[in-house]
């Protein structure tokens, strides 16, 4: 069975920002300001599952500029069998609408893909949008905050979930090919092995441009049909903190409900 | 084009929190705009609802009643709104962002190739146009977006927005039938295990959460009775969750729940940048924490340098007391 795994590579979860005439920046403390989507991490585990259990393949698949190279490597370290970077300037500044027309496309290209796996969202634009709108794209059905796959009938050309909504648990079954995004209850991600690292630094990952894609539609910046462009740092908090000074718990207890009332917030 | 829609979110009869908290920001809008504020409801036997539309304030109610629509599936409900969106030319369509309307909206934005902006936090207009400020990177930065071609599609935030109130109006609803018939739609929906009626983060207007400080699983014992006291959810930090102290679904921040409450109580958090992604946008927080230094204490509007285990029991008791 052939799974596609989607992964973004975002900026680290320590990425301190800053926005100049509009273009957002952004550093790392610990040195590492780009890593793999911390939510993909467990599609990524999830693809590998389904590739040990049903074997062909798990082929991880990001668009994004060539560092993403990295994230794909992560990928491949994990045990994905195959990765494939999609880039170009054609699809610089992409939002989910056009992401999901590049990332649509190139499933088609991969061909026979059954299951295409999403994480949850990326933690950089943050929309969650991405696995709905690629599935609109292929004509395929959608399976959102998936927690467990519970069968997969290949056969029967059919799968069978659990999804986790606010007020509880769902299962359906739907027919494949399906794209589904996972939540974090589903998997505990591995690390990379040291050999899968070794075997990760040697590949050489496909690159797959405009030309080599059937686009129903344009992506990039100009086939957006939203501005997003301005972009800007929070205000600061306008309070300083008030520390409640008390000799005893029982009276900073007194206290501070005194203002969390003056505050009406209780 | 003209009109401003929303698409309500029900459950046994009763109009969602998020979707009320729509039709009154849509509500604004539509003012703004000079343009009618029409309701979609879309279900089975949902009558009731359509009625709870109008008396919180739509001038029009449009939706569809099949048994084919009682539970909420993507390929019904997608191609249903995203028809009548394409048939009757609204300027704005608005959502909840739960997750029904996240995934609804996305559809609907797919399937007209519609400009779309998620997680609103706050909706101006300028120039005829919906300015939609959400949060971008964790939270850590904002972006006013506008949809510049064609109609808006947006959701909104749980606790973003003002609910409508109640009118008193009333009205018929225009019933259509369903885009997709049952035959059609490859997905069944097997079993729904109901989890219980716990406050749930997203929505709760208190939140008390406990960091790696409770020490080990009894210590959440303190904060969920002081949570018991205020009627607030229990939160958690991820150092928590990691230990098994407590499930993940308490877990708050980055990769966690984004929460929004009036109050937040952190106790035992040190307020770590992917804690703070979740929470920020709390009205107020206030910190328990036996370090002086810690972060959270940035953030915070109020803070108890002590320990936990004493500050934590003294509030519930205080609290106790005077909500009796
Ligand atoms: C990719 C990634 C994603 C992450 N996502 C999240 C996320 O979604 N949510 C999240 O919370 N974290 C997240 N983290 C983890 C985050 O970096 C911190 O490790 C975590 O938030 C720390 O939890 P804590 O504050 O409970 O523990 P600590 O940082 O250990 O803080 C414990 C605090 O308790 C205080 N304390 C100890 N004893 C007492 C006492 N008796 N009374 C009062 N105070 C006491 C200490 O002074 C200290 O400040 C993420 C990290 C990564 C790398
Ligand atoms: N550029 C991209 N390339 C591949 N997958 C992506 C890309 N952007 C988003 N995704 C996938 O879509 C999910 C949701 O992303 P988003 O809609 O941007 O929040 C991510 O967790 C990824 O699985």
């Amino acid at each position: 069975m052939k799974v596609v795994v989607c992964v973004k590579q975002t900026p680290s979860t320590t990425a301190v920002f800053s926005v100049e005439n509009g273009s957002v920046n952004w550093e790392d403390p610990g040195g590492k300001p780009n890593v793999l989507n911390p939510w993909d991490e467990y599609a990524v585990e999830e693809a590998i599952l389904l590739q040990e259990e049903h074997g062909g393949d798990a082929i991880a698949l990001t668009m994004g500029p060539e560092e993403s190279q990295e994230a794909l490597k992560t990928c491949l370290a994990m045990g994905c069998t195959e990765a494939v970077l999609v880039g170009g300037g054609d699809f610089q500044g992409s939002d989910t609408l056009g992401t999901a027309r590049v990332l649509a496309a190139a499933i088609r290209k991969l061909g026979d893909v059954k299951i295409a796996v999403f994480g949850k969202q990326a933690i950089d634009g943050d929309t969650g949008q991405t696995p709905v709108q690629t599935a609109v794209k292929l004509g395929w059905t959608p399976l959102t905050f998936v927690s467990a796959i519970t069968e997969v009938d290949e056969d029967a050309g059919t799968i069978t979930v659990e999804r986790l909504l606010p007020g509880g648990k769902e299962t359906v079954t739907t027919k494949l090919p399906v794209v589904i995004s996972v939540v974090k209850e589903i998997n505990e991600p591995r690390y990379p092995s040291f050999m899968g690292i070794r075997k990760a630094n040697r590949a050489t990952i496909p690159t797959w441009e405009s030309g080599d894609l059937e686009l129903e539609g344009a992506a990039g910046v100009e086939a957006s049909k939203v501005d997003w462009s301005n972009v800007y740092e929070l205000p600061p908090r306008d309070s300083e903190v008030e520390l409640i000074e008390a000799d005893t718990p029982e009276e900073a207890a007194r206290i501070l409900a005194d203002r969390l009332f003056e505050e009406k917030v209780i | 084009m003209s009109g401003v829609w929303v698409w309500i979110e029900h459950q046994d009869g009763k109009i969602a929190g998020v979707s009320l908290e729509a039709l009154g920001a849509a509500r604004g809008i539509a003012a703004s705009l000079g343009e009618d504020l029409t309701a979609v409801v879309t279900g089975h036997d949902v009558s009731s609802v359509a009625d709870a539309a109008f008396n919180y304030g739509a001038d029009a109610v449009v939706g569809s009643d099949d048994p084919s629509l009682a539970d909420f599936r993507l390929e019904a409900h997608g191609p249903l709104l995203a028809g009548l969106v394409e048939e009757r030319d609204p300027t704005v369509v608005i959502a909840g962002a739960s997750p029904r309307g996240h995934d609804l909206t996305a559809w609907i934005a797919a399937q007209l190739d519609a400009g779309q902006v998620p997680d609103g936090i706050d909706l101006g207009v300028e120039d005829g146009k919906v300015v939609v400020t959400r949060p971008v990177y964790a939270g850590k930065l904002l972006c006013d977006a506008v949809v510049s071609d064609g109609v808006q599609i947006v959701n909104l935030r749980s606790r973003a927005f003002a609910p409508a109130e109640e009118t008193g109006g009333s009205g018929e609803a225009e019933w259509v039938e369903p885009a997709v018939a049952e035959e059609d739609i490859p997905t069944e929906v097997v079993s729904f295990e109901s989890a219980g009626s716990q406050v749930s983060l997203t929505d709760a207007r208190i939140i008390v959460s406990g960091g790696r400080g409770v020490g080990g699983p009894e210590g959440f014992e303190p904060i969920r009775e002081l949570a018991q006291a205020l009627g607030a959810a229990v939160g958690a930090s991820r150092a928590t969750v990691d230990a098994g102290w407590i499930p993940y679904e308490h877990q708050v921040g980055q990769t966690g729940k984004t929460v929004s409450p009036d109050l937040y109580i952190a106790a035992g958090i040190s307020g770590a940048i992917q804690h703070q992604a979740g929470m920020r946008t709390s009205k107020i927080i206030v910190a328990i924490n036996t370090d002086p230094e810690a972060p959270i204490f940035k953030l915070a509007s109020y803070g108890v340098v002590g320990d936990l285990f004493d500050v934590v029991p003294a509030l519930s008791e205080e609290f106790r007391r005077r909500l009796g």
